[in-house]
This record gives C-alpha cells, structure tokens and sequence, in this order.
C-alpha cells in the first residue's frame, strides 16, 4: 500500500519535472509585464508582435517550403532507393545499407559541418551561395534515409508472386510496378513523407551550419533570439509550436479510432518510428 | 524483375552529400595550406591535444557521463513503474510521456532560461521561503540540469520497452520460490533489462556529448563544450583545419564509445533497440 503511494507520488514528481517549464513557458507568452517576476495582467500582446516580425514570417515561410519539399523529394528518391535496395544481392545490400545508416548514426552537428565544407568548397564551380537552396539540399539528404527505412518492411512484406502474377498476364515492368507494387508499399510510403516532413521541421542543428546570409527557419530564428536571452515574443512562439504539435498528435489520434485499417497503419508506424528516431538519434 | 537500377539516384546522391563531405572533413583535419600548396600535416590533431582543449573535452564527456548516471538513476524506476501491471495499460500516462519529445529541442531547452534566470520562478519561490537566492543559470548545475531534462525520455523508453516485453512468469516463478522483491529486482529484473540499460546509455551519452544548444543556452556564451568548440570554429573563426579536427575527434569518441556499447550489446543478446 505504502509503496503505491510512493510509487504514484514518484510518477507525479516526474510528470511535474517534465511539464512544469512549459506550463510556465506557455503562462507568460500572456504575461503584460515584460520581467518574468511578476504577472502585470494577461496579454495577447506578444502573439501580435509576433505577426507583426516579417523575420518570423519569412522563417516560418522558409522551414514549411523547405519541409514539403524536401520530405517530396526525399520520398521520391528513397522510394525508389528502397525498390532498387530490396532487389539487390546481399553483399551490396549490405553495402548500401551502412551507407544509409550513416547519417541516422552520425552525430547531427558531424554532418551539418561536413555539408558546409561541400557547399563552400564546391561554391566557385556551382556559384551556389549558403542560403535556401543549400538548406533544401541538406534537408533531403538527411531526409532520404528515414524514408527508405519505413518503406524496406513493406516491401518485404510484398508477396512476389502477385507482381509476376501481373507480368504472366501481360502487364509490363513499369505497370505492375505503379499498379501492383506501389499501392502496396502506400502505408509505407505515407509514413515515410510524413516522418520526413516532421523531421524537416523539427531541425535545427543541420540547418544551422548549412544556411546563410539572412536565411533561417523557425529553429534558426528561436536560436537567435533566445541567445540574447528571456523575451516574451519566443514565449508565444514556442506556445503556437507546442499547440500545433498537440493538435498534429490529437488529429492523427482521431483518424486512428475511425476504421479506417490503412491510416490507422500508417499513423500506428509513424508514432513507432518517432519514437525510434528519438531513440537512435536525438538533435542538439 | 530486376529493378537495381532504382536505387541508383539514391547512391548517386549520398556520395555527393554524404560520403564526399566526410572525406572533405578528412581531409581538411590532416591538410595544411602553405606558400608551396597542400601538404599532409598532423598540427591539426596535435592542437586538439593542447591542454586548454583537451580540459573542454573532458569537460564534454565528464559533463555527458553525469548526465548519463543521473539519467538512468532517475529513469530505471520511472520505467519500472511504467512497466508495472496497474500502469501498463493506462495509454494516457505513456502519451504523456512521449509528448515532451514531440516538442521541439530548442523550445524545451528555452523553456528552462525562464525557470533558472535572475528573477525567474525559482528565485520566485525561494524568495517566498525567505531563502537568498540561488544563482543556477549559466553554470555547470544549469547545464546538466537541461541535458537531463531533454534526454531523460531517451533513457526511460528503451529500458521501458524491455521491461514490458519481459516475461512476467519468470517473476512469478521467483517469488513462488521464496524470492522477496529485492531478491526478484537484483537477480531477475535488472539482468533481464541490461540491453535496454545499455540503448538508454548510448541513447543519451551521444547526444549530451555533442551538444551545443544546451551548453550555449543554459551555460551563457563563454561557456565551452565541444560542440561550441566546433560551433566557433565553422561560424566564427572560420578555421576549419582545426574545426575539422575537433569533429574529427568527436567522432572518434562516438564510434569508440559505440563500439563498446555494441560490444556489451552483444554479450546479453537481443532486445535491443537497434
């Protein structure tokens, strides 16, 4: 009995350990007084500041361009990566998937300095300066890798037969492909695109070191700023973060409990992946 | 069918952006530019070993290994309890637990700047307890303190996810034959969730090493962990010989650490994360 209670109390401690900084974070985005000691009254003020910054809304422009496309591309590109990979013999299977791991194992602020020696030194043959572009490139890269590791199981899930059941009918290559294949590997697919997509917007470490002259992403932008110290402007973008983060988790919440067996697959994955992502590699 | 081929954008692609950066990286760490051109040199290496940088990298690993220790001193039980059969059907208190890693890194490491600085919440209550107040932004305590809070997650889940796949009869086994919990969690449960243990080390020793958010928010801006070290050498001195070895060494330190945990991985056998 008594340990019960020092169990639930110690769980509690925890919960408190790990909310209690964004509780008060999110309280004094509304606080009207700018000294974090005191409450001078609630306040919309902040958040129409914030709408106010056209910095703000230029990253914000930035890290959702760049997110849709480069999880596009990625998803393209490792798509069809996972394809060609499965076909493959073993030992270059082998090679080529260490080769994909690289970057998932790699410490984040590794390959975001390796990517700025590539840029800067390739500038005088490209005439590609640090900025959006470069940014863009980065994000693929290390965007790829995810995409072909939700899309491999599905594949190897895929009955083979029922593509050479296409081909005996007289389907060719490219048309069993699109009709057999691809609507089967779909859950894997989408889990990839959206893993990607979160992962893009979620940077920061990589983006840092491949980005220049003036162009940054929301990470880029909180980091500036919050190095200068507390301001109240952060507080409320962090809030507008963190809500649309729960909305996100309650929305996929939601299209799992309806029937639908290929979203609530996909969603199910997703959240899986998530959470081996944060447990094989973590930013900062 | 034989449809290789489709992969070959892919490899196309990691070897301009991948594998061609490391190399860059190679050899900008053992390449020194003169009056007669590129010459092969080992300076780079050698200045990563002066005194004042090698005391920031033990300072790193030092500050990444407390980090560690507490992490898992805290975390075992919270995954225990998690683990257990009256909180291991209650979904809601999992979701709470992984919400905190949904939120993005730079704004849970913000978050605490508010907590800790001068006239923050913390000073707040000790003023109302009529205690001086204490000083914990921009120093060592601040910055473990952040590293904890963000990877704690990444200790609790790997362990947790032993512990709930590990076969509950052993136990039962062991306290029918006379095991009290002491006896069950030292020779049953704590053997049986090393492979997770082991995850969850890996899983937060790498990147509280790398670090430089935390250090540089939490620590103030003449505060120095390798991570920064590397950050100030691309971004402000622009040395990127020296930069380049410094990541170079950092590496090393990861695969070496990697190895061991790998090797220890083995040893127990399955159930790992990866």
């Amino acid at each position: 009995m008594v340990g019960r209670i020092i169990k639930r109390v110690y769980l509690y401690l925890i919960f408190l350990f790990l909310y209690a900084p964004i509780v008060v974070l999110v309280a004094y985005s509304f606080n009207e007084s700018r000294s974090r000691g005191r409450w001078g009254g609630f306040t919309l003020r902040w958040y129409a500041e914030l709408f106010r910054d056209t910095e703000v809304l230029r990253a914000l422009y930035n890290t959702l361009a760049i997110a849709v496309l480069s999880a596009v591309i990625a998803t393209v590109i490792g798509t069809a990566a996972a394809i060609g990979i499965h076909e493959m013999k073993r030992i270059k299977k082998v090679i080529v998937m260490n080769l994909t791991y690289l970057p998932v194992i790699n410490p984040d602020i590794v390959t975001g300095v390796s990517l700025m020696l590539l840029f800067v030194f390739t500038k005088p043959f490209t005439q590609l300066g640090l900025g959006f572009f470069t940014m863009l490139l980065a994000h693929i890269t290390f965007n790829i890798p995810y995409v072909i590791l939700s899309v491999l199981p599905k594949l190897k899930q895929l009955d083979k037969h029922v593509y050479e059941a296409a081909l005996d009918l007289g389907a060719t290559p490219s048309y069993a492909l699109r009709k057999v294949v691809i609507p089967q590997i779909m859950p894997g697919i989408v889990t990839g695109f959206l893993l990607a997509f979160t992962l893009s917007i979620d940077d920061f470490v990589i983006s840092f070191f491949t980005t220049g002259s003036g162009v940054s992403n929301i990470a880029i932008y909180v980091y500036s700023m919050a190095r200068r110290g507390v301001n109240p402007k952060i507080n409320a973008l962090s809030t507008i973060m963190f809500v649309t983060v729960l909305a996100l988790l309650l929305i996929v919440n939601k299209r799992m409990s309806k029937d639908n067996p290929k979203v609530k697959e996909s969603v199910r994955s997703t959240t899986h992946h998530l959470k081996k992502r944060g447990l094989v590699k973590s930013p900062g | 069918m034989k449809k290789t081929w489709y992969a070959y954008p892919y490899l196309v692609w990691m070897t301009i952006f991948i594998v061609v950066p490391l190399f860059l990286l190679l050899f900008y760490t053992f390449t020194a530019t003169t009056e007669e051109g590129i010459r092969f040199t080992l300076q780079h290496i050698k200045r990563v070993c002066e005194p004042i940088y090698l005391m920031v990298l033990l300072r790193s690993i030092l500050l990444a290994l407390i980090c560690t220790v507490v992490c898992l001193l805290i975390g075992y039980p919270v995954a225990l309890i998690l683990a257990n059969k009256e909180y291991s059907q209650n979904k809601v208190l999992a979701l709470l637990f992984v919400i905190p890693m949904w939120i993005n890194f730079l704004v849970r490491t913000y978050a605490w700047m508010s907590l800790l600085g001068k006239n923050g919440l913390i000073d707040m209550v000790m003023d109302f307890l009529r205690l001086p107040p204490v000083q914990l932004l921009y120093t060592d305590h601040a910055v473990v303190l952040g590293m904890v809070y963000n990877f704690l997650p990444f200790m609790v889940l790997p362990i947790y996810s032993v512990l709930a796949k590990m076969d509950k009869s052993i136990i039962e086994a062991a306290e029918d034959l006379g095991a009290d919990y002491i006896t069950v969690l030292k020779r049953i449960i704590i053997p049986l969730s090393l492979p997770g243990v082991i995850s969850g080390i890996t899983m937060v020793f790498m990147p509280a090493v790398t670090t430089f958010i935390i250090s540089r928010l939490l620590g103030g801006g003449q505060y120095i962990l390798i991570g920064n070290l590397i950050e100030q050498q691309f971004i402000v001195v622009g040395d990127w010989n020296f930069g380049s070895a410094i990541s170079f060494v950092l590496t090393v330190i990861i695969l070496i650490s990697m190895g061991i945990m790998r090797k220890y991985d083995r040893e127990y056998e399955g159930g790992a994360i990866w």
